[in-house]
C-alpha cells in the first residue's frame, strides 16, 4: 500500500483528476463548448434584434375631409414625429380599409367641420380608430398619439397667445431609462433567460453522457467520494459557464449599447451565485434522469419557458394572478432578473441586490441538499 | 452513505486473518422493477469464490451475471442477504470495498475522447496512486497490454480489441486484490481474447490476483478454474469445468456421414428417441444422450462413436429438461417451386468498398451466394460485417463496386424486388411499445398481405414460434429469446426467398441459439438462400459456406472445411474454427 | 389501392406507437394546459394594481380630490405616503413602488385661482415598457380629472378633444392578443415534438432499416409519417380553439373554414419541418435538440409577443421563412377581426409552399442520409 496516498493528499488528487478529465473532455467535445458559448451569442443576437417593444413609424392614416390651415398645422405635428408614417385619405371608408387590410395600425379622423368648430372654440372632435388586436401595442400607439396632440394643443394657444384652460398638467421624470429603450430592459432579462438554460444544459447532459457511456459505473467503483465527483463536475462547468455569462454581458454592453451604472464586481458575484443555482438544477436533473435526452428534455421545460414567462423578463409580475405570483417565487431566474435589471440600468442598490442574492443562496443550498440526498454511490 | 476512511478500514481488514474467501454471497436477492414488472435478477444465491483463482460466472443474458457483479462491486444493494467481499461488507462498506476491488464493466469504462496516456492518468488519480510510483507501473502495464506505441491515441480510436485491455490496464493502475471482469471477451476477435486470457492467467500467477468474470462463451469455462452456473437469478451449479464435463462421460457421441448433407443428418437426430441433443461440430455431428444407458441410435451410412465430453455439454444437459420430441419447429414455408441449377447466384458483390470520411470501413470484399445456401458473414466487431450487410440491403451506398442480390441493386430497385427479402436487424428491432400482434400485423401489412391471407399468417407465426402467449404483450417487454424469435417471425410473413439476419443470436441463450439454427435449417432445406452475420466462430460451422473478416477485408473465404484444412498439423488434426482464425492473423501479421 | 393499405398500415402504427408509450401520451396532454394555463394568465401586458407612492405637500381639497382619482382606478394601488424628499429614491430604488406621485406645497392654491397647476410623477423606467404604459394611466386619470374639475368651475375645455375607440378588441386586453397566438404555439410544440422525433426514434431503435428494406416507397413511408402529426395537431388544435372561447371568452368572429384552412397549412408546415429535423437527426437527442432550436427562433420571430415592425430590416425578412408568423396573422384575423378566406390568402399559399418544401427533402432525406 505504499504507492498509494491517503487522507488529504487522496481527495486531493481525485479532485484534480476529475476536473482535469472534465477539462479534457471539454476541449475535445464541441457540444459543451456550443452550449457554453454558441447558444447564448446566438439566442442573446436573436433575441436581443428580435424582441422589441418600441414602436417607431408606425402606420397611421390621416383622414382629412376638408383640408384648412388648422388641419394642416395638425398633420404636419404628426408628419413631423418620429413616431408615425402617416398616409393620407380623403375619406373615411378607404382609411377603415386600409385598417382592415393591416395597411395601417391606427386612424386619425378630421371630419369637415374640425375647422370651423375648432376657431369657434367648440370643442371639436378628433376620431382616432386603432386596431386593438395588439393591446399593448394599441395602447402605446394612443400614447403616441394623445402626446402628438397635446404638444400641438399646447403650441397652437401659445402662438394665439391665450392661456389654455388646463387645470392640471403632468410633468414626469423617469428615471434609469429616459429614453425609454426596451432593449435597456429586455437584454439585461435576456441573459437571465439565457444562463438559466445553458447552466443547466451544461451539467445536465454532462453527468447523463457518463451513465448513457457507462463511464459512470467504471467511475463508482473508484475509491471516489460521491462529493468529489459532484464538486469535480460543478468546477469546470462553473467556469465554462461564467465565460459563456461574460461573453453575454459584453455583448449586452458593447453590441446593444445597455448602460451598465452598477459595478462588475456586484455583477460578478451575483452571476457567481446564479450558475451555481443553475448548474445546479442541471446536476439533479440528470442524477434523477440518467439519460441524456430525458435530461435534455426536462432541462428544456423546466428552465427555458418559466424562466421566459414568469421571471418578469417581459410579463410584468405584480399585474399576474396571485396563484401565478406564488409560482414566481420557485423560479430562480426571477431574482436574477431582478438583480440585472437593476445592475445595468439602476447601479448598486444594495437592498435590493442583497435581498434577491439572499434568495438565491436559499435555492442554491436547496438544491445542494436535494443533490447530496439523491446522488448515491449506487446504480439503482 | 459512509465516509468511512479507506486507510482506517484497510486495516481493519488485515486484522481479520485468515480470509476464507474471496467473495461470498449469503441468500442474496435482488429484483428490479421495469415496465410494472418486476423482474428477479438474483433469487437467493448462495456462492463463494476462492483466492488466487480465476472463477467463471456463465450463463446465457439476463441470467443475473452483471446484477451479481454489480453487487459485489457495492454498486448496488441486494433486497435480502449478506455480501463479503474480502471479508469486508458490501453491503455497509462499500467504498471500502471499492479501494480494493478493480471492477471493469461491460463497455470498459474508458473516456472515448481522452487519450490512452490520460485514461491512465485520471484512473491513476482516482486510486491515489503516487506520482512517484506511477512511470513504473505504467511501463509494466503498457507493456503487459501491448499499448506502448499508442499511449497518444485517443480511447475512440482503438479497436475493440485493444479498448479491453485498456480497460483492463485502467483497473489495475492500483493493483485490486479482487478483480472482477464483466463480460470482457464480448464481440472481441479471437486473437484478443486470448491475449486478454494469458493477461488474466499471468496476474493469478504471479500477483496471487482473485478474479472473477462473467461470460457468454462456454469454451471460456474451461480456462476458468472453477465454473458458476447461473440460470434465470439462481446458480444450477458451480464447480471445476473438469467435474463438469465429467457427469456427461458416456452420453456424449460424435456422428459422421460420409455423404449428403451434415444439416440432413443433424434433424434426423434431434428428432431421433433418446438424444438430448444434436448439434453440428466441424464436420461431424455431436450428440448428447438422455442418459448413459440410453443406446446409441443407429443410422445407416453414418458411423457413431463415443466422444470425450465437454464444458458445453454439462451446459446444455444442465439447461434442456426433458427432450421436447416431435415439437413442430419447422416453420412450414410454401414455397414456390426453385427450378434453378445449383450455382444460380443470387448474391454477388464485387470489389465493393465503403469509406467514412478517410476511413475505409469495407475495402475490396468479392462473393457470391447460391440458392439455397446458408452463407455466413463472420468477424469481431468492427470487421466491416454490418456495413457489409447494410450496402447488400440497399441501405447503404457502396463508394465502389458492383453488387446484385436477386438481380438488382436493391439502392434502386423497385419496391417489388424489395418485396422478395426478408430482414431481421441487429437486436431485434421491433416497435417495443406496440403489442406482438400489432408488429406482425404491421409487417404482414407492409408486404401487402391482406384480410384472410394476413390472419393466416399471423396465426401461422403464433404457432410455429410460440408466440401465442405473449401475444397482447409489448414485444419490448419480453424476454430475449421471444423478441428474437418475434423479429424473425416478421421477417418471414411474406415467405421471402433471401433472407438477410443480422447477428441474430447475439445474447440469446445457447438453447435459443439451437432452435434458431433449426429453424434456419429448415429454411434453407425449402430453398430460401440465407445470409447470416455473426460473431460466434463456432456458428462457422452450420453455414454452408462462408468468409471470414477482418479490418474491412476478407480474411478467408470458403467451405468450413475449406477454409480449416490447411491448419490440420499432426498435434491438431481437427483445429478448431477459433483456433483456425487465429492461426489466419498470425499468418497474415508474419507476412505483411 | 396497394398504396392506400400501405400508408393506413403505417398511419396505425404510428399512432398506436404515439399513444402507447406513456411519456409521448403526456407531452400531448400534460405541457399544452399547464402552458395553456400559465401563457393564459402570467402572459399579459396589461398593468392591474401598479405600486403607487404619494408624496403631497399640500393640504388642500383639490389635491385631495386628485389621489382620491388615483385611488379610485383599478389599474394603481397606493402602498406609501411620502413624507419627505429624500425618502423618494429608496422608494423607487428598491422596486417597492414603480412610481411617485409628487403634488408640490401651492397645488390647490393655484388651483382655486384658475392657474395651471403642475403635478410630478417619478417612475420607474427599468422596464421602459410598463412604465409607459403606467404614465399613460396616469395621464388619462389626470385628464379624466381635469374634464371634470372644469366643467363643475364651468371654465371652457380645450378647443378639441380625442374621441378615442378601438377596433375590434375595445378594452384592449391583451389576453385576446395572446391566447390566439398560443392555439398557434402550442399546435407548432406538439407536432414539432411528434413528428421531429418519429425518424430518429426508429433509427435508434434500428426498425427505420427495417422500414426501408420493406417494398414501402419512400412517399408511403412519408405520407404515413405525417399523417399522425396531422391529426394529432387537428386535434389539440381544435381543443385549444375551444378553450380559448369557453374558458377565457375570447370571440371568435371570422367563419371556421378560413381557421381550419389555416390550421391544415400551417400542419402541412410544421409537420414537413418536424420530419426534415427528423430525418437529419440520428438520435432521439439530435431530433429534440433540433426542434428546440427551430422552436425558439421561430416563436420570437413569429410575432407572437412583440411585433415583428418593430424588428430590424434584415430580421423583418428572416421572419417570412417562419411558418407561424402567417399562422398567427391568420388567427389573430379569424379571431378577432373576422377576416375571411380572400383576405388571408397572402397567408395560405407561403404555409403551403413551406410545408410542400419541406416534406419533398424531408422525403428525400429518408433514404440519402446515412451515417
Amino acid at each position: 500500500m505504499s504507492c498509494q496516498v491517503s487522507g488529504f493528499h487522496a481527495t486531493h488528487m481525485r479532485l484534480r483528476g476529475m476536473i482535469r478529465k472534465e477539462w479534457l473532455q471539454i476541449l475535445r467535445d464541441p457540444s459543451s463548448l456550443a452550449i457554453a458559448f454558441i447558444l447564448p451569442l446566438v439566442l442573446l443576437l436573436l433575441f436581443g434584434y428580435g424582441v422589441s417593444l418600441d414602436a417607431r413609424h408606425i402606420p397611421l392614416a390621416l383622414v382629412v375631409e376638408q383640408p384648412d390651415a388648422q388641419t394642416a398645422s395638425l398633420t404636419g405635428a404628426f408628419e413631423r414625429s418620429d413616431y408615425f408614417t402617416p398616409t393620407r385619405f380623403s375619406n373615411i371608408q378607404a382609411a377603415q380599409l386600409a385598417l382592415k387590410t393591416h395597411q395601417v395600425d391606427g386612424i386619425v379622423w378630421l371630419r369637415n367641420n374640425f375647422g370651423c368648430c375648432l376657431l369657434a372654440g367648440d370643442n371639436a372632435a378628433i376620431g382616432v380608430i386603432v386596431n386593438g388586436v395588439n393591446a399593448n401595442q394599441a395602447r402605446i400607439t394612443e400614447g403616441y398619439i394623445q402626446g402628438v396632440w397635446q404638444t400641438w394643443l399646447q403650441n397652437q394657444s401659445n402662438a394665439e397667445g391665450r392661456d389654455l384652460p388646463i387645470p392640471v398638467t403632468l410633468e414626469h421624470r423617469i428615471w434609469f431609462n429616459p429614453a425609454m429603450r426596451s432593449q435597456d430592459f429586455l437584454i439585461p432579462g435576456l441573459i437571465a433567460v439565457i444562463m438559466t438554460l445553458t447552466g443547466a444544459l451544461l451539467t445536465a447532459m454532462v453527468v447523463a453522457r457518463e451513465w448513457e457511456r457507462g463511464t459512470m459505473e467504471a467511475l463508482m467503483v473508484t475509491p471516489i467520494r460521491i462529493w468529489e465527483i459532484l464538486i469535480g463536475k460543478l468546477i469546470p462547468y462553473f467556469v465554462l459557464g461564467m465565460g459563456g455569462m461574460l461573453l453575454t454581458v459584453a455583448m449586452a454592453r458593447w453590441q446593444f449599447d445597455v448602460p451598465l451604472r452598477g459595478s462588475f464586481w456586484t455583477l460578478l458575484g451575483s452571476s457567481a451565485l446564479f450558475m451555481l443555482v443553475a448548474l445546479g438544477m442541471g446536476l439533479l436533473i440528470s442524477i434523477l434522469a440518467k439519460s441524456q435526452f430525458v435530461a435534455g428534455q426536462v432541462a428544456i421545460i423546466v428552465t427555458f419557458l418559466p424562466a421566459f414567462l414568469l421571471s418578469g423578463f417581459i410579463f410584468d409580475i405584480s399585474s399576474m394572478p396571485t396563484a401565478v405570483q406564488a409560482i414566481t417565487h420557485l423560479v430562480p431566474a426571477r431574482y436574477f432578473v431582478a438583480i440585472l435589471q437593476t445592475l445595468f440600468l439602476a447601479g448598486d442598490i444594495w437592498p435590493l441586490v442583497l435581498a434577491n442574492s439572499s434568495a438565491l443562496l436559499l435555492i442554491s443550498l436547496i438544491f445542494l441538499v436535494l443533490i447530496k440526498y439523491k446522488a448515491r454511490k449506487r446504480l439503482d | 452513505m459512509h465516509w468511512l476512511h479507506p486507510l482506517a478500514v484497510m486495516s481493519e481488514v488485515e486484522k481479520q486473518v485468515p480470509e476464507e474467501h474471496a467473495l461470498s454471497l449469503r441468500e442474496v436477492s435482488r429484483t428490479f422493477y421495469s415496465g410494472g414488472h418486476k423482474i428477479t435478477a438474483l433469487d437467493k444465491v448462495d456462492l463463494t469464490i476462492p483466492f488466487g483463482k480465476v472463477t467463471g460466472l456463465i450463463g446465457p443474458d439476463g441470467a443475473g451475471k452483471t446484477t451479481l457483479m454489480r453487487l459485489a462491486a457495492g454498486l448496488l444493494l441486494p433486497d435480502a442477504g449478506r455480501i463479503q467481499v474480502l471479508c469486508i461488507d458490501a453491503v455497509a462498506n462499500p467504498l471500502a470495498v471499492q479501494s480494493v476491488v478493480g471492477y471493469m464493466p461491460q463497455r470498459f469504462g474508458l473516456y472515448e475522447d481522452l487519450t490512452v496516456q490520460e485514461n491512465l492518468d485520471f484512473y491513476a488519480d482516482l486510486h491515489g496512486v503516487t506520482e512517484k510510483s506511477r512511470p513504473d507501473r505504467y511501463r509494466e502495464l503498457l507493456h503487459m497490454t501491448g499499448l506502448g506505441p499508442f499511449t497518444s491515441r485517443l480511447a475512440g480510436r482503438l479497436s475493440g480489441g485493444m479498448k479491453q485491455k485498456l480497460g483492463l490496464a485502467c483497473t489495475l493502475v492500483s493493483p485490486p486484490r479482487l478483480l472482477i471482469l464483466d463480460e470482457p471477451t464480448a464481440g472481441v476477435d479471437p486473437v484478443s481474447r486470448r491475449e486478454l486470457w494469458s493477461i488474466v492467467d499471468n496476474l493469478v500467477k504471479a500477483e496471487g490476483m482473485s478474479v472473477l468474470l462473467s461470460t457468454a462463451y462456454l469454451d471460456e469455462a474451461e480456462r476458468c478454474a472453477e465454473a458458476i452456473l447461473l440460470h434465470e437469478g439462481k446458480i444450477v451449479a458451480q464447480g471445476a469445468p473438469a467435474d463438469f464435463s465429467e457427469t456427461m462421460r458416456g452420453r456424449v457421441f460424435l456422428a459422421s456421414q460420409e455423404t449428403g448433407n451434415k444439416r440432413h443428418l443433424q434433424s434426423l437426430l434431434t428428432f431421433t428417441p433418446g438424444v438430448l441433443d444434436a448439434l453440428i461440430d466441424g464436420e461431424r455431428i455431436r450428440l448428447i444422450m438422455e442418459s448413459p444407458d440410453t443406446p446409441v441410435p443407429q443410422l445407416d451410412g453414418s458411423t457413431i462413436e463415443p466422444a470425450p465430453p465437454r464444458f458445453e455439454d454439462a451446459f446444455i444437459a444442465a439447461l434442456k429438461g426433458k427432450p421436447q420430441a416431435g415439437r413442430p419447429l419447422a416453420p412450414a414455408i410454401q414455397h414456390q417451386s426453385t427450378s434453378c441449377a445449383e450455382d444460380d447466384l443470387v448474391i454477388t458483390i464485387e470489389n465493393v468498398a465503403r469509406k467514412f470520411g478517410d476511413f475505409y470501413a469495407v475495402r475490396d470484399i468479392s462473393f457470391s451466394v447460391r440458392r439455397g445456401e446458408i452463407f455466413g458473414l463472420l468477424g469481431a466487431n468492427g470487421a466491416g460485417k454490418s456495413t457489409t450487410f447494410r450496402m447488400l440491403c440497399g441501405l447503404l451506398p457502396v463508394s465502389a463496386g458492383r453488387l446484385s442480390v436477386a438481380g438488382h441493386d436493391l439502392r434502386h430497385a423497385a419496391a417489388r424486388a424489395r418485396g422478395r427479402i426478408g430482414y431481421m436487424a441487429q437486436r431485434f428491432s421491433l416497435y417495443s411499445n406496440l403489442t406482438v400482434l400489432q408488429n406482425l400485423h404491421f409487417f404482414a401489412s407492409t408486404y401487402g398481405l391482406r384480410n384472410h391471407h394476413r390472419q393466416e399468417r399471423i396465426r401461422w407465426a403464433l404457432d410455429a414460434f410460440e408466440l401465442a402467449p405473449y401475444g397482447q404483450s409489448n414485444s419490448g417487454e419480453m424476454p430475449l429469446g421471444f423478441k428474437q424469435r418475434l423479429a424473425f417471425a416478421c421477417a418471414l410473413m411474406h415467405e421471402p426467398d433471401i433472407l438477410f439476419l443480422d447477428e441474430p443470436t447475439s445474447g440469446v441463450d445457447p438453447l435459443a441459439r439451437r432452435e434458431f439454427w433449426q429453424r434456419t435449417n429448415t429454411l434453407a432445406n425449402a430453398g430460401v438462400t440465407v445470409l447470416i452475420t455473426t460473431h460466434f466462430m463456432d456458428e462457422a460451422n452450420y453455414c454452408d459456406r462462408l468468409v471470414i473478416m477482418a479490418d474491412g477485408g476478407i480474411l478467408t473465404q470458403g467451405t468450413p472445411k475449406e477454409i480449416k484444412t490447411p491448419f490440420c498439423t499432426p498435434e491438431a488434426p481437427e483445429p478448431n474454427m477459433e483456433e483456425t482464425f487465429i492461426a489466419l492473423i498470425e499468418g497474415r501479421e508474419q507476412t505483411p | 389501392m396497394s398504396i392506400l393499405h400501405h400508408i393506413f398500415a403505417l398511419a396505425t402504427k404510428e399512432f398506436l406507437a404515439v399513444l402507447r408509450d406513456r411519456r409521448s401520451r403526456f407531452v400531448l396532454i400534460g405541457p399544452p394546459i399547464i402552458q395553456l394555463l400559465i401563457f393564459g394568465y402570467a402572459a399579459t401586458f396589461d398593468l392591474n394594481n401598479i405600486p403607487l407612492g404619494i408624496y403631497n405637500e399640500d393640504n388642500g381639497a383639490a389635491s385631495r380630490e386628485l389621489i382620491s382619482h388615483f385611488r379610485g382606478s383599478p389599474h394603481f394601488q397606493i402602498i406609501k405616503r411620502v413624507e419627505r424628499d429624500a425618502e423618494i429614491t429608496p422608494l423607487i430604488d428598491g422596486r417597492q413602488t414603480l412610481m411617485v406621485l409628487h403634488v408640490g406645497p401651492r397645488f390647490s392654491a393655484k388651483m382655486e385661482r384658475g392657474d395651471t397647476a403642475p403635478v410630478q410623477v417619478i417612475v420607474d423606467g427599468r422596464n421602459s415598457n410598463t412604465a409607459m404604459l403606467a404614465l399613460n394611466y396616469a395621464r388619462s386619470i389626470v385628464l379624466d380629472f381635469n374634464r371634470k374639475w372644469s366643467g363643475r368651475k364651468g371654465q371652457a375645455g380645450p378647443p378639441a378633444h380625442l374621441q378615442v375607440r378601438a377596433w375590434f378588441n375595445s378594452n384592449l386586453e391583451s389576453r385576446w392578443f395572446i391566447i390566439p397566438g398560443i392555439v398557434g404555439l402550442l399546435t407548432l410544440v406538439v407536432t414539432l415534438v411528434i413528428t421531429a422525433l418519429s425518424v430518429a426514434r426508429e433509427r435508434e431503435a434500428d426498425t427505420f432499416d427495417q422500414l426501408l428494406v420493406t417494398p414501402l416507397r419512400p412517399t408511403e413511408i412519408l405520407i404515413g409519417k405525417a399523417l399522425p402529426g396531422m391529426v394529432i395537431g387537428i386535434i389539440e388544435g381544435s381543443f385549444i380553439i375551444l378553450v380559448a372561447v369557453v374558458w377565457f371568452d375570447i370571440p371568435l368572429r371570422g367563419n371556421l373554414g378560413a381557421l381550419y384552412l389555416g390550421l391544415f397549412l400551417f400542419l402541412l408546415s410544421a409537420v414537413g419541418v418536424g420530419l426534415m429535423i427528423s430525418s437529419l437527426a440520428i438520435t432521439q437527442q439530435q431530433g429534440l435538440l433540433g426542434a428546440f432550436l427551430f422552436l425558439v427562433p421561430a416563436v420570437i420571430l413569429s410575432g407572437f409577443a412583440t411585433p415583428i415592425a418593430n424588428m430590424p430590416q434584415v430580421v423583418q425578412t428572416l421572419t417570412y421563412l417562419d411558418p407561424l408568423r402567417y399562422f398567427l396573422i391568420v388567427l389573430r384575423g379569424v379571431f378577432l377581426e373576422g377576416s375571411s378566406i380572400e383576405l388571408l390568402t397572402d397567408q395560405y399559399w407561403p404555409m403551403a409552399l413551406i410545408g410542400l418544401c419541406s416534406l419533398a427533402l424531408a422525403g428525400w432525406l429518408f433514404r440519402h442520409r446515412m451515417y
